[in-house]
């Protein structure tokens, strides 16, 4: 019986078994890096600058995906609450995407520009101070707490090898003038990432506190860049359904 | 028991553990093969309808006209067009929201099309503005104004009140939340000795009837209408303010910076009020609107806050 020999070998056995369980996995994610409409075709989608990039990674580590999703789906009550429906496109430089599935808070993949930078600091020192009936805990070290920046050439590096355009060359930075323009380049530029970091936390003021550069910098800069990359004044109205 | 064991008729697969331990080969219930083919034959059906296979770089899309959605899109240029597609979300949501505008079409299309005050005066087309209001407010605006607009001191101004830092006209109200507002008032740490700095809020105090040193006072009416300082140029030689750059009418009893209504003791207003001059405020940013917000919706939106919200003049 072939059956027999199979379940006589453990080695074989675990073999056949992933091989068959990867099956589903590859029939639906494998075809997507082919298929060209899977990434809409769209101006604005850029990487994160270096202190956006910091926020990024400690709202990774405050766990703010536990409760917020960024994922607007093309449903009619999501799209009369948060906007335009979120695109590939929007998370294509996001390693990981924080699409997320949970939402005991509101979904946020539009949240930039929605609030002033003071309210979104308050709001996250202590929500309940402008949101009386919220369950979003209290961040109160976010604004005391200095921005560590001393590797963030490392994170630049790392987010390289999965494919996000950071330039370290010459070569480089002007394809990414070409691609982004000379703004957003010079920000994509390793080398100059600390200098680009400071820059923007003076320029933008984020925490509100023009005297430190804290972690609420960082965080504040990111939440006001979500969504707000894409101005969809510029597409028809159903530009994007043309894509799946 | 073991007797019992071996009576075993039917097949077995053959393995046999612990000398008489066996595994029956019986076939599979009727039900559930057929259920099993069932899952086939709809998934059969399912790729005529709906996107299925990937092939190279596309994907089936379902037999051409079986499954179509139509729907009327816009365009940039604001022209519209009725199109019609294979069956996809994106294009669902489009019906959807169409049919949502069909609703909403008629109520909106009368907010535009009438002016601010017989939008006002028609309490049937009021009815609509509440409630649309209401869900607008609470999405967008009560975060920072409270949920019934009564604003939160030191941070987002009262919109119930009949004071307006900005000017109470429909067409006022219409251009804060269109544009946004940002009020600067400066800061006079490095302009007025501390002495000063005590003496003209000892003035701002006694502008609206709160308690003050009067001989201070009049030193301070001095600083405040004095080209040093310059608070008049802003806020009005009869410090009432001025509405196209929001300084605000210190004569009221309304604060929107220093608590000086919460402050209990007279010293502990004028330490709110000091404090507020000393280091003057940058951070009262109203966001613009019109990036998120149709126009239909803000023009609601104003009626709402004028007229609903009840702080109108
Ligand atoms: C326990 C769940 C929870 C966690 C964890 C959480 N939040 Fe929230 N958040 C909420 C809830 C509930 C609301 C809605 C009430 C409010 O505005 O406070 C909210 C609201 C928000 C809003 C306002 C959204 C809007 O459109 O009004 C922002 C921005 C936000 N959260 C950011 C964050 C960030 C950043 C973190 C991580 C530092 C975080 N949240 C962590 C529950 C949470
Ligand atoms: C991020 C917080 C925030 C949000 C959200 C916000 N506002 Fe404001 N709003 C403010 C602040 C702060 C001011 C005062 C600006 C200043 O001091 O210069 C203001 C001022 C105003 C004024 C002028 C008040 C006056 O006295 O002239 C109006 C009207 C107003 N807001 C309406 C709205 C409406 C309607 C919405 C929702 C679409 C909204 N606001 C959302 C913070 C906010
Ligand atoms: C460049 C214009 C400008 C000058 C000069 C100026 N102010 Fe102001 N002031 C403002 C603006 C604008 C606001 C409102 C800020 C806001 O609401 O965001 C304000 C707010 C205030 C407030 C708070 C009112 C409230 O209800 O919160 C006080 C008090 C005040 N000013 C006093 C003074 C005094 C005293 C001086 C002179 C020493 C002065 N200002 C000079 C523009 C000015």
């Amino acid at each position: 019986m072939k059956h027999d020999k199979i379940e006589r070998n453990v080695g074989i056995l675990i073999i056949l078994t992933m091989l068959a369980i990867s099956a589903g996995g590859l029939v639906e994610i494998v075809p997507l890096f082919f298929i060209k409409e899977t990434v809409e075709k769209v101006d604005g989608v850029r990487p994160y600058s270096p202190l956006e990039l910091r926020g990024r990674d400690i709202y990774i580590r405050e766990g703010c995906y536990l409760c917020h999703s960024q994922m607007i789906r093309p449903f009619r009550d999501e799209a009369l609450r948060y906007g335009h429906y979120s695109l590939a496109a929007e998370s294509k430089y996001d390693h990981p995407f924080q699409w997320g599935s949970k939402r005991t808070g509101p979904d946020l993949a539009r949240v930039g520009g929605k609030y002033s930078n003071d309210w979104q600091t308050q709001h996250l020192t202590a929500p309940r101070s402008l949101v009386p009936q919220s369950v979003m805990p209290n961040y109160p070290w976010l604004s005391k707490t200095e921005l560590d920046y001393s590797d963030i050439q490392g994170r630049m590096k790392a987010l390289r090898v999965t494919g996000v355009p950071y330039s370290t060359s010459k070569a480089e930075f002007d394809k990414n003038v070409k691609e982004f323009g000379e703004d957003t380049a010079k920000n994509l530029h390793i080398p100059d990432a600390e200098k680009n970091l400071i820059a923007q936390a003076q320029v933008g003021n984020y925490d509100t506190n023009p005297d430190k550069l804290t972690e609420m910098d960082a965080l504040v800069s990111y939440l006001q860049l979500l969504g707000t990359m894409v101005d969809f004044r510029k597409y028809d109205d159903d530009y994007f359904a043309k894509f799946r | 028991m073991s007797q019992d064991n071996k009576k075993v008729t039917t097949e077995t697969t053959g393995h046999v553990w612990d000398e008489d331990l066996q595994e029956l080969n019986n076939p599979l219930p009727r039900w559930w093969i057929w259920g099993f083919y069932i899952t086939f034959a709809f998934a059969l059906i399912y790729w005529l309808f709906y996107p299925a296979w990937p092939i190279a770089n596309t994907y089936t899309k379902g037999v051409p006209g079986l499954n179509n959605v139509t729907y009327v899109a816009t365009k940039v240029d604001g022209t519209q067009e009725t199109k019609t597609t294979h069956w996809n979300m994106r294009s669902k949501l489009m019906v959807e929201m169409n049919e949502l505008h069909k609703e909403q079409k008629p109520y909106f299309d009368k907010v535009a099309g009438k002016s601010f005050e017989d939008v006002s005066k028609d309490a049937e087309l009021m009815q609509f503005v509440n409630s649309a209001g209401k869900t607008l407010f609470s999405d967008n605006c009560a975060p920072c104004h409270q949920a019934g607009g009564q604003g939160k001191v030191k941070f987002a101004p009262n919109l119930t009140d009949d004071y307006w830092q900005y000017g109470g006209t429909y067409e006022n109200i219409q251009t804060t939340i269109v544009g946004g507002r940002h009020g600067v008032m400066p800061a006079f740490k490095a302009i007025l000795s501390d002495a000063e700095l005590t003496e003209v809020s000892h003035y701002v105090l006694s502008l609206s009837g709160e308690p003050h040193n009067a001989a201070a006072a009049k030193l301070g009416d001095a600083i405040f209408h004095g080209d040093k300082a310059g608070c008049y140029a802003c806020h009005g030689v009869e410090a009432k303010g001025n509405i196209a750059m929001g300084s605000a009418n210190l004569t009221d009893k309304i604060w929107l910076w220093p608590d000086v209504l919460g402050a209990k003791t007279p010293e502990a207003k004028l330490g709110e009020v000091k404090t507020l001059i000393y280091g003057g405020m940058d951070k009262g940013v109203m966001p613009v609107w019109e990036t998120r917000l149709k126009p239909e919706q803000i023009k609601l939106l104003t009626v709402y806050v004028h007229d609903s919200l009840g702080g109108g003049k």
